[in-house]
């Protein structure tokens, strides 16, 4: 499986990109999309929420489970990705991509520095 | 289970297993002061034909809807329940109260679950309904729980007169949820507006109200929807009784959010106040909070049409502690009940169930408020139940009119309330009425 390095990790099976504008960009891994099967539907309805870091921001839907979604650094939920509403299958397909989830403008920059890096994420999975 | 009677033998091996001589040994540390010694009270014993003839005879005691006109209603109807519907619901391939975990090896169950939901999405006019509800009251709860999960607030208000019964089952749920339920005393028989319109804010999850109310009355129901609509988020949730909707307006129509209500008057019998069987159905937008088992269509591997239980992800066993509900069974089998009297009746018949209630009850109503010392309590509209101001006691009518062969309708002191219900079915004749009248009249 593909863990790219230029992004971080949580141990919620989250990845974090950081951005120029001072805002991250969250989805689920490749690990994550894999364990749940096919993602159905991705409930966020805190857009507009400054919520701290490992609170619950939304949930992640499959055909026979549910997993909730952890804030991997503090910060506003600035955007979802209004693709996946329509298409949760980009979750599954594109993960690091086209299936990206919400934008944080963060609140604590130095939280991302704190993230795993691929190697660290990649132990812990295996 | 099963009797299993132990001969002899079986007591002797069991007794030499644990190592005691006789029964009377397993005894022992009772203190012989406090042992009974002699002969118990009791009649001789009975063989069977015997004992099917006394509790016969002490059967007979009994009065009914087979002995008696029914006048009674306040949730509970004496509506006419084809025979069809008994011989079908006995069949051995529906006879459960469950739906199956492993629902979709029963596709005859799920079948008719599908075929309940869209029924019930008819006669509402939503877009979405579950599989049932234990009753009209859980129901209720229910909504209240879902709509502050939605709006993430605690509190909604009552407006106008919802069953008092009902809300007692809201506040048991609500208590340990700690959601807080605002009463507006109805004006006149119906909701108050003014008040409503007060007190309703952006802290409130839901406005509830019932049409028909409690009382029998027709609520003004797009005035309470626009009083609700102008409320940021705040849902609107109507309680119905559903044969009602054959004729008044299906809540879809005033924008209602979650709509309620007890099927017992489709083809389920009185039994003694349960099991009755609820209706709950929303909006599409609002499914992933719906509470309940919900059956859809798909096509399966093959090509062919299959029902599945569906969108079980908001359900307890898979979402545990944050399922949407911890109703994940409903009342399969009274919802079949339901399904068979909507589908014996279609449209039309349950237009004309709602008509011709609606016009007995009119015209009994008439009749009644025409008798000295009578007068009907409410000057509203109302569907086939209504409230008459008595000469005397209510209780005292009701007991006096058990000799003469009428159940002549509730007693509201029993809600701290007064007056005496009258509910109307097509199934009372112009006989039955002025009958009733004559004798509420020679009194």
């Amino acid at each position: 499986m593909n863990y790219p390095d230029d992004l971080k990790y949580t141990r919620e099976h989250e990845w974090v990109r950081k951005n120029d504008d001072g805002t991250a960009t969250v989805g689920i891994t490749e690990f994550a999309q894999s364990e749940l099967g096919d993602v159905v539907f991705v409930e966020v309805d805190t857009i507009g929420q400054t919520l701290a870091k490992d609170e619950v921001f939304g949930t992640v839907e499959a055909v026979k489970t549910v997993s909730d979604l952890f804030m991997p650094v503090s910060g506003e939920l600035s955007e979802l990705n209004s693709a996946i509403e329509e298409n949760p299958e980009l979750v599954n397909e594109d993960p690091y991509g086209e299936g990206w989830m919400v934008k944080i403008a963060l609140s604590n920059p130095s939280e991302f520095d704190e993230l795993m890096n691929a190697d660290d994420y990649q132990k812990i999975i295996s | 289970m099963p009797f299993i009677p132990n001969t002899e033998e079986d007591q002797r091996l069991m007794l030499e297993t644990i190592g005691t001589k006789s029964i009377e040994d397993l005894y022992s540390n009772i203190p012989e002061d406090v042992r009974f010694r002699g002969d118990l009270n009791l009649p001789p014993a009975l063989s069977e034909w015997e004992a099917l003839r006394e509790i016969t005879k002490i059967s007979n005691k009994n009065i009914s809807t087979d002995t008696h006109s029914c006048f009674i209603g306040g949730g509970a109807y004496d509506h006419f329940i084809p025979s069809g519907i008994a011989s079908l619901l006995g069949r051995s391939e529906f006879y459960t109260a469950y739906t199956p975990y492993q629902g979709e090896v029963s596709q005859g169950t799920l079948q008719s679950m599908y075929e309940f939901q869209s029924m019930i999405c008819e006669l509402t006019g939503m877009d979405i309904s579950n599989a049932s509800m234990y009753d009209a009251g859980s129901g209720l709860a229910e909504a209240v729980l879902m709509a502050c999960t939605v709006t993430r607030r605690k509190k909604v208000v009552i407006a106008g007169k919802v069953h008092p019964n009902y809300l007692d089952i809201v506040r048991t749920y609500a208590h340990g949820q700690e959601i807080e339920i605002i009463q507006t005393d109805p004006v006149g028989g119906t909701a108050n507006l003014d008040k409503l319109e007060e007190i309703a804010d952006e802290e409130v999850a839901a406005v509830i109200f019932q049409n028909p109310n409690f009382y029998g009355n027709l609520e003004e129901v797009h005035e309470i929807s626009r009083i609700t609509k102008a409320i940021n988020k705040t849902l609107l949730v109507s309680v119905v009784d559903p044969i009602s909707l054959g004729l008044i307006v299906e809540p879809s129509a005033y924008d209602a959010d979650i709509v309620v209500g007890e099927a017992q008057g489709m083809g389920i019998g009185l039994q003694f106040g349960g099991p009755y069987c609820g209706i709950f159905a929303t909006k599409k937008s609002l499914v992933r909070k719906l509470p309940g088992r919900l059956s859809g269509i798909t096509i399966d591997a093959d090509g062919k049409e299959a029902f599945v239980l569906t969108l079980q992800t908001r359900e307890q066993h898979i979402r545990r502690d944050k399922a949407t509900s911890n109703i994940c069974t409903n009342q399969g089998l009274m919802a079949l009940a339901s399904t068979i009297y909507m589908a014996l009746l279609g449209k039309q018949g349950i237009r004309e169930v709602a008509e011709q209630s609606a016009q007995k009850a009119h015209y009994l109503a008439q009749e009644i408020s025409n008798l000295n010392g009578y007068s009907l309590r409410f000057d509203k509209p109302f569907f086939k139940e209504f409230v008459v101001n008595t000469p005397k006691e209510p209780g005292f009518i009701i007991e006096a009119l058990y000799d003469k062969g009428f159940l002549a309708g509730l007693d509201l002191s029993r809600f701290d309330d007064e007056g005496l219900m009258i509910a109307v079915t097509e199934k009372r004749s112009k006989t039955e009425m002025d009958e009733l009248v004559s004798v509420l009249a020679a009194l």
